[in-house]
């Protein structure tokens, strides 16, 4: 893992230091709220329905367990004992006082972390592969890189008042679990024909009120010339995307209003002037970085302890099933633990099960950890024969839920029971669904699904890409929820289609049952998914389940 | 025609824990919706929020939220209003956790 230089050391502290004074500032009247205002967002501190949050980046995903203890502590000592993981690799902290943020701050940077950029119109926590550096299909591990565009875009004199905030994702595997094609700038490392390293650029991708796939800007870029390139979007976009209209300021507007050929000559002109001025150390730079993320030293040992064990153990068979993923070394596997138990809130770990997963980590798991965007927590390299261990005592602690891609596992996000720009409650409607399924036995018979809930028009919790998504709006004060069908977060992003009208927060659940068992009724056998009887028969059926009096009428 | 006006409080959050307040008949902030001043008209709406709005060294962005009456005690006519009254609905946290704040 990549670790602070004295810089980052110095430059984290002062931040710290600075925001202390504002905050005292604040409290004694010498800084109005206006004043204060972007000065706490900044420092990813936002004021929400009952309390302030704060929001702290997980740059990548990536932690080790004492960054994971840390976390653990400053939720017992300063919040209310837990932390809710979000859908861009931040965690989030629901109860801390104005006063104490900066000690928390000076906490988080103890271990090499911080909240700077997590808010605010500038570039965000930059996101990765949650199985980065593990997964088999991996053709490079795209976190240096990330890690590179973190120090890049920190504090970058050019690009702290964007017309709108802007966020990138980095995959370096062909299957796409970062949602790369939703992000303003997605990059997915490849080789050129000449087996140079690189990205393919992809921009203009981006969901919330205005959902859009990302498009290649360029099929190669050399790893050289990323910041260049980089740099030349972020310049095309600070001055010509629109600062008149905050609903149109993203970059996916500018593209789709300049069109993508149009904005990618621009691109390339301010690309070559860009290029001129950089010496080649981001290049260096981005060296140092990659040898400071070199894979742990595994143990290439292979024994057949988790074979024998899946053998008397249904329970573990079932988890390895569901939450054991390839990993590049054939001696290891990708854990995942799952933070969805049933009934329980998506992405919230209480302190308690943040050290076991330090411990874990730190005991089985080369001192990694990473968090997902589908608000899940994982341990990327855990040994085989080490696995039946690590989900004892995941068990123990409740976190042994075998349910990744499944239906209980759904990404919402905090939705109106906290948060101040929601227009309807998320958490309550993934409690209840989760509990249904569960009770009715269907979860396994399902199969794999992805149920992605929003709490406002934002789509924080990314329902515009679920095979089924749920959006939480607001009718008159009441709870009203749209269904979207069809959605993809990968590769191929496709956005949901909208089933038609919403339903009361109570009608929902008995309506995704009537949809879900058309579908188990439709498909051709139980191996065809959701996804695929719904791209095999298209949205008729599936409208039908949802709206049966509409079905008669037209009938 | 105008719309027949609702009857309305002023609320916002605590400046330190960031808690949701009420304006108070005393002009101070409850953190008890039910402690809320009521206000009838128009006139009264806008003067009660012009003086919440001076309390800056004590509460974040004050507003106006609609109410029905129960009893002569303000009830919230919208979900949003009535979570931030009551606290989260996934644990037991915030206002709820103590009966004198609900």
């Amino acid at each position: 893992m990549y670790n602070y230089t004295d810089f980052d050391h110095d430059f984290v502290r002062a931040r710290v230091d600075q925001f202390r004074g504002q905050v005292a500032r604040r409290v004694d009247g010498a800084l109005s709220e206006d004043e204060f205002r972007p000065l706490r967002l900044m420092n990813g501190l936002y004021l929400q329905l009952h309390a302030y949050m704060l929001r702290v980046a997980i740059p990548y995903g990536t932690l080790n367990g004492r960054q994971m203890r840390q976390l653990a502590y400053i939720a017992e000592r300063w919040d209310r004992g837990y932390g809710h993981f979000t859908t861009r690799q931040n965690i989030q902290f629901n109860w801390p006082r104005l006063r104490d943020v900066p000690d928390i701050l000076d906490a988080l940077a103890d271990v090499q972390m911080h909240a700077i950029q997590t808010s605010g119109n500038c570039i965000r926590n930059v996101t990765a592969d949650h199985f980065a550096g593990a997964a088999a299909d991996e053709v490079e591990d795209p976190r240096p890189t990330a890690e590179l565009l973190r120090q890049w875009s920190t504090d970058h004199p050019e690009f702290q008042f964007l017309p709108r905030k802007f966020k990138i994702a980095v995959s370096g595997a062909p299957t796409d679990r970062a949602v790369v094609r939703s992000h303003d700038i997605g990059l997915y490392l490849r080789r050129n024909d000449a087996g140079e390293a690189g990205y393919e650029v992809v921009i203009g991708g981006g969901l919330g009120r205005t959902p859009m796939v990302g498009k290649t800007v360029r099929d190669f870029v050399p790893k050289p010339d990323l910041l260049p390139y980089l740099e030349a979007i972020l310049q095309v976009y600070n001055l010509s995307g629109r600062r008149d209209n905050k609903y149109k300021a993203r970059l996916k507007i500018l593209v789709h209003e300049t069109g993508l050929d149009a904005l990618r000559d621009q691109i390339e002109a301010a690309f070559i002037v860009q290029k001129a001025q950089f010496s080649g150390v981001n290049a260096q730079l981005l060296a140092e970085i990659e040898a400071s993320f070199a894979p742990p030293s595994f143990n290439n040992t292979r024994s057949q302890v988790l074979e024998a064990a899946l053998q008397s153990d249904p329970v573990l068979r079932a988890f390895v099933d569901t939450n054991v993923a390839p990993h590049k070394n054939p001696a290891y596997g990708i854990v995942t633990v799952s933070l969805k138990a049933i009934g329980q809130t998506p992405g919230d770990a209480t302190a308690k099960q943040m050290r076991l997963l330090a411990d874990l980590a730190e005991t089985y798991g080369h001192d990694e950890l990473r968090i997902s965007h589908e608000q899940n927590v994982i341990l990327p390299h855990i040994r085989r024969s080490d696995i039946p261990a690590v989900h004892a005592r995941l068990k123990a602690a409740g976190l042994a839920t075998a349910n990744i891609g499944l239906i209980s596992d759904i990404i919402a996000c905090p939705g109106m029971d906290y948060c101040a720009l929601a227009t309807a409650r998320s958490i309550p409607v993934a409690q209840a669904i989760a509990t249904r399924f569960d009770e009715l036995r269907l979860e396994r018979e399902i199969g794999p699904i992805k149920i992605k809930i929003s709490g406002c028009i934002n789509a924080c919790g990314h329902h515009h890409v679920g095979h089924i998504g749920i959006l939480g709006l607001d009718r008159a004060g009441v709870e009203n929820y749209q269904i979207t069908l069809g959605g993809d977060a990968g590769r191929d992003m496709a956005v949901g289609e909208r089933a038609g009208p919403g339903f009361g927060y109570d009608a929902l659940v008995p309506a995704l049952e009537r949809l879900l068992d058309a579908y188990m009724a439709a498909r051709e056998s139980p191996a065809e998914s959701f996804i695929e009887t719904y791209r095999r028969l298209g949205a008729a059926p599936f409208k039908a389940a949802l709206y049966p009096a509409e079905a008669r009428n037209a009938a | 025609m105008a719309k027949p006006f609702s009857p309305q409080v002023v609320t916002a959050n605590d400046l330190l824990d960031g808690d949701a307040v009420w304006l108070t008949a005393a002009g101070t902030w409850a953190l008890n919706a039910s402690a809320a001043l009521v206000l009838d008209t128009a006139q009264d709406a806008a003067r009660a929020l012009a003086a919440a709005t001076a309390q800056q060294g004590k509460v974040v962005g004050p507003y106006l939220a609609d109410v029905s009456l129960d009893a002569g005690r303000p009830v919230a006519t919208h979900t949003r209003e009535a979570l931030r009254m009551r606290g989260p609905s996934n644990y037991f946290h915030g206002k709820q956790e103590s009966a004198e704040n609900v």
